[in-house]
């Protein structure tokens, strides 16, 4: 893994050895850039790069895209997110492109929330491509320099690729042979869901390390702190896929009023300083919901600061 | 079969006000096994508007038909000799055969009494659930005969995508995760080394992508 196919700073800091980090920005609801350039200004020194959100949960918002150029031109990397629910396979390898003008370096390919979550839901969905097939798309795009429909490229995309990972999402048995495939697509770095179940997620990724998998791409562990014990009982129950046991909810609820955001920062930064010990966590990707302003107090106190110069 | 369901009364009365002498025409195949559109439905339909009008002191005439098959000319021609004696024709036919007998009487105004839904199967009293999507590149080889084009709601061909929970789809609890099944069939047939194998970027060239589709046989055409 050490052949830089890229210019992606984040591709640099996984391959030197480093504990990389990542951290994400959602666009806004309007045509006002300065949001997430604000949320990028307080989070760029702490991180390796920023993913930027692609219509999460299927609400219409300012697009990865155009977000993400917007920080490029700050001089901050983007990780553009991109979803095969709104593209087909023409728009999908035309933004990439798109992406690559603007030497934006790193993508994640995910298949996106179900419509019926967001302000569309009688919309349609394209789903032209699944996530893997995109992952093998920008892989082809950039490895063979041609189009899927067989042209050459001129001047191939040249991005780092990578794709999502859950390890708590049901069937459990899959997890790992799923990761295989995406793997196998050539997915080159993985971000997780959200971990709060640590012993879970140590034996997905020892099963993982067991058949390799971990020698073959950077896993980088998801992290959302809890803002209140009401935001961990609404993950638990009804963000699917989503995996919050009792313990982190009863520790939070005994926290009390008033003090439970600052245990959910402490649970955060202490299950990172937990992960950063397991073989095959090569970084960990922190997603501060609508909360960005807290990623440097837990970058720093888990010990991840000041970030590598590659 | 194809599955349909009644559309609602107010809608068909909408439709039907202003003509006098209206045809409620069933179909005796797919819509009558699913209880929307067959004998039965048409003279409870008939029935309905019989009455409706005459409360609103405005009678109509309302026959009632029910054809072997509307997607078969040779059942449609059956009407030819009565056609005129009517102003509108509603089909309780799936939009196949409200269509074939559209393009057979050009003058008469075909409107549809049910909403065609989907491809799909009896599956207990009462529910019909959606099977197939005719995407024309039947996939079934390799996804332990469960389709995940018609079953799963982002028709992903290497899933389950991250919202699989407890055996059901992040849509709806209702719902059962396409690839959970697919992979209990996997499992049951001893094949799951299959899983890993990775599903080909699709030609949806043969779904509805590539514009009205056509089977042409050679061989049985005369």
């Amino acid at each position: 893994m050490s052949d830089l196919n890229t210019a992606s700073n984040l591709e640099k800091v996984l391959k030197a050895g480093h504990i990389g980090v990542t951290s994400e920005c959602g666009p806004p609801r309007g045509s006002d850039a300065e949001e997430v350039k604000k949320k990028g200004m307080l989070i760029k020194d702490h991180v390796d790069a920023i993913n930027v959100t692609d219509n999460q949960t299927a609400m219409t918002r300012m697009s990865s895209l155009a977000a993400c150029v917007h920080l490029k031109l700050m001089g901050i990397e983007p990780v553009l997110q991109m979803v095969t629910r709104d593209r087909n396979r023409v728009a999908l390898q035309s933004d990439i492109l798109g992406a690559a003008s603007f030497d934006i370096p790193n993508m994640l390919c995910l298949s996106g929330d179900h419509q019926s979550f967001g302000d569309c839901a009688q919309g349609q969905n394209v789903h032209d491509l699944d996530s893997m097939q995109l992952i093998q798309t920008v892989r082809h795009m950039r490895d063979e320099g041609k189009f899927l429909g067989g042209d050459d490229i001129k001047s191939p995309p040249k991005i780092f690729v990578g794709a999502a990972a859950n390890p708590f999402a049901d069937p459990f048995e899959i997890r790992v042979p799923r990761l295989a495939k995406k793997i196998a697509c050539g997915a080159e770095f993985i971000q997780t869901q959200c971990i709060y179940n640590i012993d879970k997620f140590k034996e997905w990724i020892r099963r993982a390390a067991d058949r390799g998998l971990t020698e073959k791409t950077f896993i980088m562990a998801g992290m959302t702190p809890m803002k209140s014990v009401g935001m961990a009982k609404y993950m638990k129950n009804r963000v699917p896929g989503m995996d919050v046991p009792d313990e982190i909810i009863a520790r939070l609820a005994g926290a009390g009023k008033g003090k439970q955001a600052q245990e959910g920062i402490d649970i955060c930064v202490e299950h990172i300083q937990e992960l950063k010990e397991i073989k095959g966590v090569s970084g960990f990707h922190i997603m501060a919901i609508e909360w960005e302003e807290k990623v440097p107090e837990i970058v720093e106190r888990a010990g991840l600061y000041p970030r590598p110069e590659v | 079969m194809i599955i349909a369901e009644k559309k609602p009364i107010e809608e068909i009365i909408d439709e039907v006000k202003d003509f006098s002498r209206i045809l409620i025409l069933g179909c005796n195949e797919c819509v009558t096994v699913c209880e929307a559109g067959g004998k039965k439905e048409v003279e409870i339909l008939a029935s309905a508007l019989r009455m409706y009008f005459i409360n609103k002191g405005n009678e109509k005439k309302v026959d009632e038909r029910t054809l072997e098959r509307q997607c078969d000319h040779e059942y449609l021609e059956e009407l030819r000799s009565n056609i005129d004696d009517y102003d509108a024709i509603v089909s309780l036919a799936c939009g196949v055969g409200v269509q074939f007998a559209a393009e057979k009487y050009l003058t008469t105004p075909l409107i549809p009494g049910v909403n065609t839904v989907c491809l799909g199967a009896n599956e207990d009293r009462g529910l019909w659930t959606e099977r197939c999507q005719a995407c024309g590149s039947c996939v079934l080889a390799r996804t332990g005969g469960i389709c995940p084009v018609s079953r799963c709601a982002k028709r992903v061909l290497n899933g389950p995508c991250g919202g699989s929970t407890n055996g059901k789809c992040e849509i709806s609890k209702d719902v059962d995760c396409a690839w959970q099944l697919i992979l209990d069939r996997l499992k049951a047939l001893d094949k799951m080394d299959d899983y890993e194998k990775i599903a080909p970027i699709k030609d949806w060239s043969t779904d509805r992508a590539g514009g009205p589709r056509t089977v042409t046989r050679e061989d049985v055409k005369i």
